[in-house]
């Protein structure tokens, strides 16, 4: 299934996000949103992604 | 004492964590200056998991961590990202940029109303980085934030105040509320007019993140808003156009 993760398309094999950010190796704390929905870690596991969802992964970084 | 939803700060000290030279120096800055607050944010992770060394280093300085939604031009990229920040961060704080202009990064003070009261009805506690405009401050109370931050220049400009009048007549409309100077501080002298003029905290980052010392020039600061805070609550002189002799005159000596 082709979906973009943090703006690059990528094709893989998860069916939901919690098994997206296992294949990609993210792991730590991280916070997610689908199609510019945030999804909380708790719904990661339940939410199943379609092709063409675009993915944002986040993490904590230097900010003013 | 007043508090921050709440939170009594040890100072009026608020830090920027961005534009370090390294984790170390950042680390110094804050180390040396005492400075309570950091402000953080969110980015894309990437394969090195750069977000969880970083989220390490935050962990250490043991200061209360304000999340921002810097960058944000929309009120929906705003909320998300706040609601992202929450679950990260692990606090209600978060710092409401709603940026309106590319070149100047001035608010666009309509969409961070409406962006404020959604928050708000959703339990953060929000920081609103605004204009120094006391309808739109108005506006932002009545939408159930606390708490002011209007600038005193752009973004990193290191202007200083650029609008004391309208900041003065800020601080005076809104005694009760927590105002803080947030963005372009350059130069201790600018942080502590700030607090002389009544102001409850600065927040900067650029001014001690590129200073060629960074952890001096947080103490620097951290000098300055206490300083300057001492002499708000000291009551000061009004300025006047002509000297007055400070030395008695009477029981001078008759020598001519």
């Amino acid at each position: 299934m082709k979906i973009v993760v943090n703006g690059e398309p990528r094709a893989v094999t998860a069916a939901t996000l919690s098994q997206l950010l296992v294949e990609l190796g993210f792991s730590g704390r991280v916070a997610t949103a689908v199609n510019e929905d945030f999804v909380a870690a708790s719904l990661r596991e339940q939410h199943r992604l379609n092709a063409g969802d675009r993915v944002e992964i986040l993490a904590p970084m230097q900010g003013g | 004492m007043k508090t921050y939803y709440g939170t009594e700060l040890p100072n009026p000290l608020m830090l920027g964590t961005a534009q370090y030279p390294s984790p170390a120096i950042l680390e110094q800055a804050f180390r040396e200056s005492g400075a309570g607050v950091a402000t953080v944010s969110l980015r894309r992770e990437g394969a090195g998991g750069t977000g969880q060394t970083f989220w390490q280093v935050i962990q250490e300085l043991g200061v209360q961590i304000l999340p921002n939604t810097a960058g944000c031009h929309t009120v929906k990229e705003a909320v998300t990202t706040a609601q992202m920040a929450r679950e990260v961060f692990g606090t209600r704080w978060v710092k409401l940029e709603l940026i309106g202009h590319t070149d100047s990064l001035q608010p666009d003070v309509f969409q961070l109303v409406e962006a404020a009261r959604i928050l708000i009805d959703e339990g953060f506690e929000v920081f609103p980085y605004t204009t120094e405009d006391l309808i739109v401050a108005e506006h932002l109370l009545g939408a159930g934030c606390e708490v002011l931050m209007p600038w005193g220049a752009p973004i990193g400009s290191g202007r200083g105040l650029t609008n004391e009048y309208a900041l003065r007549a800020m601080r005076a409309e809104f005694p009760e509320v927590p105002l803080v100077i947030d963005a372009g501080i350059g130069l201790p002298s600018h942080a502590a007019r700030a607090m002389e003029l009544g102001f409850d905290a600065v927040l900067l980052n650029t001014a001690v993140a590129r200073a060629g010392d960074p952890a001096a020039m947080a103490r620097a600061m951290m000098g300055a808003v206490e300083a300057g805070k001492l002499a708000h609550e000291a009551d000061p002189i009004e300025a006047r156009d002509m000297a007055e002799a400070s030395t008695p005159v009477i029981g001078k000596a008759f020598l001519s």
